[in-house]
């Protein structure tokens, strides 16, 4: 094989093998993905990424259960959630938090263990302005 | 002494402007006065930053609470460790951590390469400076470590009690340098661009600094996995946090670079796509600070918004422009001196090696910015989650500790199969025998990509055995030295090649502690009241009883409350006494009760391990307090106006009465095999590191001499 076929028919393999593992990235990044949602989109029969924060005096210990109450980010709209597994050290009221699992019945079922918790902001300029 | 700080970073922005000035029109004029006066702008900086970083050191150990950032990180009752520390724990003192690390890096290598590429070293400090007076102007312009408060507290907030652990304090210094550190190639490759001097003297002059923050970035990424193994009270070391993966990213980018850098040296070959490395690195670096800081990812490391984001997109998304544009308008110096022989030759598994590490850091990429990807592409945020990075990136990583074991042994240009065979029989039959045994004797099938993992392990610690037999060998037949001496002096002679070695067999070593625990572990989560008992992975754990403690953490936290657990544990015959225990921190908001507030600010896990060569046991315990509520809420009525005595008096009572009559707690348990082998192989990959990058003889006395024919020039052309 002369050189500059051979060049180019490296180029193309590689090509194709950069193409094809693209292609595997993309898509199983989107099938497997979670869709992330405040407490007032929650529809029911698809598993989300709950995301917003923890109503003040919500949170009760049932047993093994952890029951609490999420609502957006800002706005009142809330949704009951029961969670069993590990808890984050920094869960408490009002505390920004990222809970995966699936509406059941009006309550949202989270999966165990999926519970984090962002650091709270007291340790940052911004809780000083506001 | 706030004006005094704030003044120094506003002169040290203005000498770094200076420094860029001098450096380009010193080298666009050939005029020598203002290329040195550049440089010495450049350490003027450095005294400046650390003048700077020294002040605020002060103010947080003498507790002046005046300085805003001392006020809202720290506090009289924090311990002396973690005041020291606070300092970067803010995002204005970890900023000021940065320029300071930076501007002492840049001395070093600009004081190191004083006599020698000159046409580089100009556009390099320049470079520097810029990169200097970008994160000074944030300070200056947005982010003052020094504001002060107009009516100073009594008390600052203290340290986020997460923070408070050694491995975590010493984390950020550790990515910080290794960030920074790859800040040096990075400027010297720019300088050779615009210099149009695309050989390989800009390698030769930065790579020990490449190594050093290869090494820095690497045992800071470690630290990371310890501290959440440790502290964070959920038992793993690594969870594909956008802030985890945005320190892992730059790491594998750079080691990358530190294998294409030996094919350019050698073969004078890749030549573009070394200078793409360090520059993306170096982009990879700053994003990896920008992620921390912006908070644009969900992730419990973002510390709040930030209010510089928008500028560091700009730095970030100048940085790729620019050198992008400088690489393409150099393509025409950066052809190949050489081709590639063969497939069956080092340059060409390095290649390949390159390949997979690239190809790893985009996987990281890709993923932890889906959350904005896919709101980009389809309007909703989603994102992926660790089993989606696990399925992409173990058989990357299978390949990768693959390649380690092959790469070593193969030769430069061209290798004979035969010749492969010969150096491959021993290690292909470790492996072979290795998954013989791990079938015959264990469980390991289970889960056929630990086992895997574990066959290569055997494979590479092989090689990098056999290497080191064959070479100390050789030196023993020509020497007739004996065994310790032919290996240690053969290792001084080659630092970089056996350095090389031990780290391969260090990330073995690494990954066979991973592949063990992360397919092997046993968890159980219960409920227990004194005396209860369960059992997890053969250990039989009782739960003796309650313990409460005021003021007296064990680990030195300076946590007020802890509560705690003292658990017996048994296993073949052996006995021994764990106490992981749960610490409460006092909350500073005044619309809490007097004594509620003692219960109801953070608390933090202090998880007790029994570390194993074979096995970890690792406890968390976490305390039920709901008993306490009531009388918590009775105490805050009659209690509210006690002085502080009182109040420390009823806290000791309510405490007193958890330890006596403490409700079920809850409790993790997991055992997990061969963790400690992590750590282990950690430390032999930095010890390599540190052999590889040492020094060596034969490289000082070449120096001297170098040095000694510029004088005898420098003399021969005055004269």
């Amino acid at each position: 094989m002369d050189p500059t076929r051979k060049r180019r028919l490296r180029l193309v393999v590689a090509l194709t093998a950069a193409v094809l593992l693209a292609t595997a990235l993309i898509y199983t990044s989107f099938s497997a993905s979670t869709e992330a949602s405040k407490p007032s989109e929650l529809k029911p029969g698809r598993s989300y990424d709950l995301t917003g924060k923890v109503v003040n005096g919500s949170i009760r210990h049932a047993g093994d259960d952890l029951r609490f109450r999420v609502r957006d980010r800002d706005g009142t709209a809330s949704v009951p959630v029961t969670y069993t597994g590990v808890v984050p050290d920094p869960f408490r009221d009002g505390r920004e938090v990222i809970v995966s699992g699936e509406l059941e019945h009006g309550t949202f079922v989270a999966e165990r263990d999926s519970l984090v918790t962002k650091c709270p902001s007291k340790f940052t300029k911004d809780e000083q302005s506001s | 002494m706030a004006g005094v700080g704030s003044a120094c970073l506003a002169v040290a922005l203005l000498t770094a402007f200076y420094a860029v000035g001098a450096s380009i029109y010193g080298a666009r004029a050939g005029r020598r006065e203002w290329i040195t006066s550049g440089r010495r702008a450049i350490y003027c900086v450095a005294a400046l930053a650390v003048t700077a970083f020294g002040l605020l050191e002060a103010a947080f150990l003498r507790s002046d609470f005046s300085f805003a950032i001392v006020a809202e990180g720290s506090s009289t009752s924090t311990p002396t460790f973690y005041k020291v520390t606070a300092l970067w724990a803010t995002q204005d003192g970890s900023l000021l951590l940065w320029v300071t690390l930076l501007s002492l890096f840049s001395t070093t290598v600009l004081f190191l390469t004083r006599r020698s590429l000159r046409d580089i070293a100009p556009y390099a400090t320049a470079v520097l400076g810029c990169v200097a007076a970008f994160f000074l102007l944030l300070m200056v312009g947005w982010e003052n470590p020094f504001d002060t408060l107009a009516t100073p507290p009594a008390d600052g907030a203290g340290l986020n009690p997460l923070l408070r652990h050694p491995a975590m304090m010493i984390h950020p210094p550790m990515l910080y340098t290794g960030y920074v550190g790859f800040s040096i190639p990075f400027a010297f490759c720019i300088g050779a661009l615009v210099a149009r001097r695309t050989g390989a003297d800009w390698i030769r002059a930065t790579r020990r600094f490449a190594l050093i923050a290869w090494t820095f970035l690497g045992t800071g990424i470690m630290l990371g996995a310890l501290w959440s193994y440790t502290e964070l009270g959920w038992g793993g070391y690594w969870a594909w946090d956008p802030v985890e993966n945005a320190s892992l990213m730059p790491w594998l980018v750079g080691t990358a670079f530190l294998h294409s850098i030996m094919v350019q040296e050698k073969r004078g070959m890749l030549k573009v796509w070394n200078v793409s490395l360090i520059c993306a690195t170096f982009t990879l670096a700053l994003l990896g600070t920008f992620l921390v800081r912006s908070g644009i990812l969900d992730s419990i490391h973002a510390f709040g918004a930030s209010t510089i984001g928008v500028q560091f997109l700009v730095f970030i998304g100048l940085v790729i422009a620019l050198s992008a544009g400088l690489i393409i308008s150099r393509l025409p110096q950066l052809r190949s001196q050489a081709k590639l022989d063969s497939l069956l030759s080092r340059e060409a598994f390095f290649l390949l090696n390159n390949l997979v590490l690239v190809g790893l850091c985009l996987v990281i990429l890709w993923g932890t910015f889906f959350p904005l990807i896919s709101e980009a592409i389809t309007g909703t945020e989603a994102s992926v989650g660790p089993p989606w990075f696990d399925r992409l990136v173990v058989p990357l990583a299978l390949v990768l500790v693959l390649l380690s074991g092959i790469g070593p042994v193969l030769a430069w240009r061209r290798f004979t199969p035969s010749a492969l065979r010969r150096v491959l029989a021993a290690p292909l039959a470790a492996a072979a025998l290795a998954l013989v045994l791990l079938l015959a004797l264990t469980n390991a099938s289970d889960s056929p990509t630990s086992l895997a993992m574990f066959c290569l392990v055997a494979f590479v610690l092989t090689v990098v055995g056999q290497e080191l037999w064959r070479g100390t060998a050789a030196r023993r037949t020509m020497t007739g030295e004996p065994w310790p001496r032919a290996l240690a002096r053969l290792t001084g002679r080659n630092r970089r090649r056996y350095g090389g070695y031990l780290v391969h067999a260090g990330i073995a070593v690494l990954f066979l502690g991973v592949a063990a625990s992360s397919a092997f572990v046993d968890q159980r989560d219960v409920r227990l009241r004194p005396g209860d008992s369960f059992e997890v992975n053969g250990y039989q754990v009782t739960y003796r009883e309650a313990t409460a403690k005021l003021g007296g953490d064990s680990a030195g936290t300076g946590a007020p409350i802890s509560f705690g657990a003292v658990l017996d544990v048994r296993k073949d015959g052996k006995h021994y006494v764990m106490r992981p225990s749960r610490n409460y921190y006092a909350s500073p908001d005044p619309s809490l009760g007097t004594i509620s507030r003692f219960f109801e600010g953070e608390a933090t896990s202090e998880v007790d391990v029994r570390w194993g060569l074979k096995r970890d046991l690792w406890l968390a315990v976490r305390p039920d307090i709901s008993s306490l509520e009531k009388p918590i809420r009775e105490a805050d009525a009659k209690f509210a106006n006690s002085p502080g005595n009182v109040q420390a008096f009823i806290v000791a009572a309510l405490a007193e009465r958890y330890r006596r009559d403490p409700p079920p707690a809850a409790f993790r348990a997991i055992a997990s095999p061969l963790v400690m082998w992590i750590w282990i192989g950690g430390a032999i990959v930095v010890l390599g590191a540190l052999v590889a990058s040492w020094p060596s003889p034969e490289a000082r006395l070449r120096r001297v001499r170098s040095l000694y024919s510029a004088r005898l020039g420098q003399e021969l052309s005055r004269a």
